[in-house]
């Protein structure tokens, strides 16, 4: 049935093997190499598909296929297994997708550049590891595709090596990363170990860890712990407080980059593992209770930052923590479908955001270089006006934005609603999450169109010798962004709410959740049960809190409208108010110095003592202090060799007289 | 009729004689030849015991003994020559390279 | 009378034994050496091993012996070498009698006997002594005969090799 699933992470593994080893040397021509790299995405992507629909008619939603042995110590079995059901169907369907657009628009967009095989060589790897993470059967194999992700965000940041802040943000990632994958790590062998020696059920499986969850008891402390050191790996992979600072700095990477995996698919890793292994978190209401609490923190903190920042990649790196921040608070309360539901639109428009403010750099560049000037093509205070002359970019990008503000009948409306409602109705949700929520919603539509409003409406800002020379970019940019518009605007209609279905007598049913049953049900009936009372008696509570989150969604829009186009002196005027807050918002809130200052200078501080006084002192002390006795010690004995053959010969009969002596007197 | 006993402890004088010669004197050749007296040495201890015990390996092991005896005489003497003609000299003393 | 020819015998090997390592000059060695030879190969006739009395004869007094004289004669080493050393003779002295020491005692705390083959005296004097080495040598021992052989030929090459002139070192 599913016997060549092994080949969809693999064939992405192949094109990089053979971009990275022969790229440099033998194959040269960037059409070759991009169409190698693009090529066995396609074929991954469609035998995805092919596998996606074979899954839709199937009866059984759950396939475990084991490809070979792995390690066998003990009591730890591990193979090489896959997970083939409904939720890993979805994301290699998200990875393999987007995955192909972004390989074909790299294609333009990396034109020219020195490392082009390298770049195409690391996007394949990365790809190969996020369908190992998403099609990994047991933890362990998920845990390479974890860490393989991880080093290729790292790599791939710091592409532009000959940049010092690239090479600085790409370790910042890593290091913040390792945080997380350090709390991912415990939690998986503490689970191994309880479940092991507790209960007697030795096993990194998925499936098995769900059916020997209940073991552990509902609410224990051990299960807490476990989840909690889980949901801090989930923190580290998808950029929420506290370790979501590396992720506006990766922004340094070529923007293909950021929209595949630092807006799209690894970032959505850790929201992809907790699903996972929902059946786990659901056991813990306290952890549920942390994951709902910090998702929400991170969607208005991070939506905060994005109203003073000028640089266009940056307020979209916000806007993706706060989204990601939308998908813990669902994860959170309990909406698994939910959370995976706006993980799978966040995928088209961030990724369609994120490529369109790339084929804006990329003509902005193009403009500067033609008129020799170097000024930051990403500062959006030196765009406006874009609108005529990149039309296909502008209408892609604008549909885009309206999809994430959550506007009606576009894509993020359903899945924000889903998440919203289920914040507020769940056992787990309450009117305050929701409320944050709501007001989060409203402050994304607000950035998201001063974005718009500041790079595409309004007078041209751009210097005067450079705005002439702006030019709409090539086919394999715009293709993939009409895709992926389409995507964002229409993406929402597999996951239509019930309320809203069955308006008119419609009955559009919400095919994700029923899809997604196999694998979240089980976790998610304990909510459930809450949903449907509050269904039955307050229909009009659902509308009452759609419509105000919507209400306020089109208020931020206003507002932004207001503030940028109708009398673009007020930002101006409202800054210089309120100049302190404006400063900490501009700077970040200062988590950056404030994460300097109590973790990373003094462990500087503590690696500078261990270099100076322990490393040189004491280790090279012993290694030199051997060294130097030994050629004390032989400098005294190497007298005796006195170079007179006849020494030697009595030293041998000495030994053949001390040796027979112990054989016949011992 | 001779004892075994008396063959070997003949044996074990030549032999000791053999060895206070390769630790005392200096000359290559005479130390070489002590080496050979030793050889013979234990060469008269295998074919006592080989008689002793009526067994002809022994024997066959003495054969093989003089075939080293000679390949060895053969070479050492190609040293010894060659030394000779290096260092106008084949005094072991002068054999002192290899030291610190 | 074995036993008195034996101890003659014996005195003369040791006699001679002793000359090897106290002569001064390496001719008398040598003539010295060649005494102890022949000795030898009394005792092998009288151990009923005659193929190896004359193989001793051949070999060593003829061949190895011979070669000796040879390279003293050519290198012109009738002066005499003066013992440098007083102090090793003494050390050599005493690890020389512990070596005997140590043997003799073997001889004193232990068996010499262990399983009697089927060669007998009477047998050696029948088929004839020959016969015998040779049915072992080349039926038992064939393949450490062929590695000797070969040892040999190394021996000639390397002996050849290293008494060459060195045609570079000459010029």
């Amino acid at each position: 049935m599913y016997d060549k699933l092994w080949l969809i992470p693999l064939l992405p593994l192949f094109g990089a093997i053979i971009n990275g080893l022969l790229g440099k040397r033998f194959l040269k021509s960037e059409k070759v190499i991009g169409g190698i790299a693009t090529g066995v995405m396609l074929l991954s992507f469609l035998l995805s598909s092919k596998y996606f629909f074979q899954l839709l008619a199937d009866e059984v939603k759950v396939h475990e296929q084991i490809v070979a042995s792995w390690m066998s110590v003990g009591n730890l079995q591990v193979n090489w297994e896959f997970l083939f059901d409904p939720l890993s169907a979805l994301m290699i369907m998200v990875v393999t997708g987007v995955g192909t657009l972004i390989h074909l628009y790299s294609i333009g967009y990396m034109h020219g550049e020195a490392g082009f095989y390298r770049f195409f060589s690391y996007l394949n790897l990365f790809c190969f590891a996020m369908l190992m993470l998403v099609l990994g059967g047991n933890a362990l194999v998920m845990f390479i595709g974890w860490e393989g992700v991880g080093l290729c965000s790292y790599l791939l940041i710091g592409y532009y090596m000959e940049k010092k802040s690239a090479g600085d943000a790409a370790k910042k990632a890593f290091v913040v990363n390792r945080v997380g994958d350090f709390g991912f790590l415990l939690g998986l062998m503490t689970l191994f170990w309880t479940l092991g020696s507790e209960h007697g059920v030795w096993t990194t499986n998925f499936v098995k860890i769900g059916e020997n969850a209940h073991l552990l008891g509902t609410g224990s402390v051990v299960v807490t712990v476990i989840t909690l050191c889980f949901f801090l790996g989930a923190t580290g992979k998808s950029a929420q407080i506290p370790l979501y600072t590396w992720l506006p700095d990766a922004m340094e990477g070529p923007t293909p980059v950021s929209a595949l995996i630092h807006a799209a698919t690894m970032v959505t890793a850790g929201v992809y593992m907790i699903g996972r292994m929902s059946g786990l978190f659901a056991m813990a209401p306290t952890t549920m209770m942390v994951i709902a609490i910090i998702g929400a923190a991170t969607a208005l903190f991070a939506a905060t930052i994005g109203f003073a920042q000028n640089d266009i990649k940056r307020v979209l790196a916000y806007s993706t923590v706060s989204q990601l921040g939308y998908m813990f608070l669902a994860m959170g309360v309990g909406a698994f479908t939910g959370g995976i539901f706006h993980l799978m639109t966040h995928a088209f428009f961030k990724a369609c955001l994120f490529l369109g403010s790339g084929s804006v750099i990329h003509g902005m560049h193009h403009a500067y270089h033609h008129a020799h000037l170097h000024d930051d093509p990403q500062d959006m205070r030196n765009m406006g006006g874009l609108k005529s002359k990149m039309p296909i970019t502008y209408w892609t990008f604008l549909l885009s934005t309206i999809a994430i503000t959550g506007v009606p009948l576009f894509s993020a409306f359903f899945s924000k609603d889903e998440i919203l409602w289920w914040a507020a109705s769940s056992t787990r949700g309450s009117l305050w999450l929701w409320g944050v929520g709501a007001i989060a919603a409203g402050m994304t539509a607000f950035y998201m169109f001063r974005l718009v409003a500041m790079t595409f409406w309004g007078k041209q800002k751009t210097d005067a010798r450079a705005k002439d020379h702006i030019p709409e970019s090539p086919w394999v940019i715009t293709l993939p962004l009409v895709i992926l518009a389409a995507l964002a605007v229409v993406g929402g209609y597999v996951g239509v709410p019930h309320v809203l279905g069955n308006i008119g007598g419609l009955h559009i049913p919400n095919y994700l959740e029923h899809f997604l049953d196999p694998v979240f049900g089980p976790a998610q009936e304990t909510y459930r049960i809450a949903i449907k009372e509050a269904m039955a008696h307050s229909l009009l509570w659902e509308f009452g809190l759609m419509g105000a989150s919507v209400a306020v969604g089109f208020l931020g829009i206003g507002v932004a409208i207001w503030f940028y186009i109708k009398s673009p002196e007020l930002p101006g005027k409202f800054t210089s108010k309120f100049s302190g807050l404006h400063k900490a918002v501009y700077n970040k809130w200062y988590i950056d110095e404030l994460y300097d200052f109590l973790f990373v200078n003094p462990i500087k501080r503590c690696g500078l003592f261990f270099w100076k006084g322990f490393d040189v002192c004491i280790v090279d002390g012993v290694v030199n202090g051997v060294g130097r006795v030994t050629t004390l010690v032989s400098s005294g004995l190497r007298y005796t060799q006195t170079g007179l053959t006849q020494h030697y010969a009595m030293w041998m009969v000495i030994g053949v007289v001390m040796i027979v002596g112990f054989y016949i007197f011992g | 009729m001779v004892s075994i006993d008396q063959y070997l402890v003949l044996s074990a004088i030549l032999f000791s004689i053999g060895t206070f010669g390769v630790l005392t004197r200096k000359n290559a050749i005479v130390i070489f030849m002590c080496i050979e007296l030793m050889l013979n040495s234990v060469n008269l201890s295998f074919i006592a015991l080989s008689n002793h015990l009526g067994n002809m390996d022994g024997q066959v092991f003495v054969l093989f003994i003089m075939t080293v005896a000679a390949a060895e005489a053969a070479v050492g003497m190609a040293l010894i020559i060659a030394f000779y003609r290096n260092r106008d000299s084949i005094a072991v003393d002068d054999f002192n390279l290899l030291k610190w | 009378m074995e036993q008195i020819y034996f101890f003659i015998i014996a005195i003369v090997a040791v006699v001679s034994a002793v000359l090897v390592v106290s002569c001064k000059s390496p001719i008398n060695n040598a003539v010295a050496l060649m005494m102890t030879f022949v000795c030898l190969a009394n005792f092998y006739v009288m151990l009923h091993a005659p193929f190896m009395a004359a193989v001793q004869i051949m070999v060593y007094a003829g061949a190895i012996l011979m070669l000796i004289v040879f390279v003293i004669m050519l290198l012109n080493l009738n002066t005499v070498l003066i013992q440098k050393t007083s102090h090793s003779v003494v050390g050599a002295i005493t690890l020389a009698g512990l070596v005997f020491f140590q043997l003799y005692y073997m001889l004193g705390h232990s068996s010499t006997t262990s399983i009697k083959g089927d060669i007998s005296n009477e047998l050696v004097m029948e088929v004839g002594h020959t016969q015998l080495l040779a049915k072992s040598l080349f039926v038992e021992f064939l393949l450490p005969f062929e590695i000797a052989s070969i040892l040999l030929l190394v021996a000639v090459i390397g002996a050849v090799v290293l008494s060459k002139r060195n045609a570079a070192a000459q010029e």
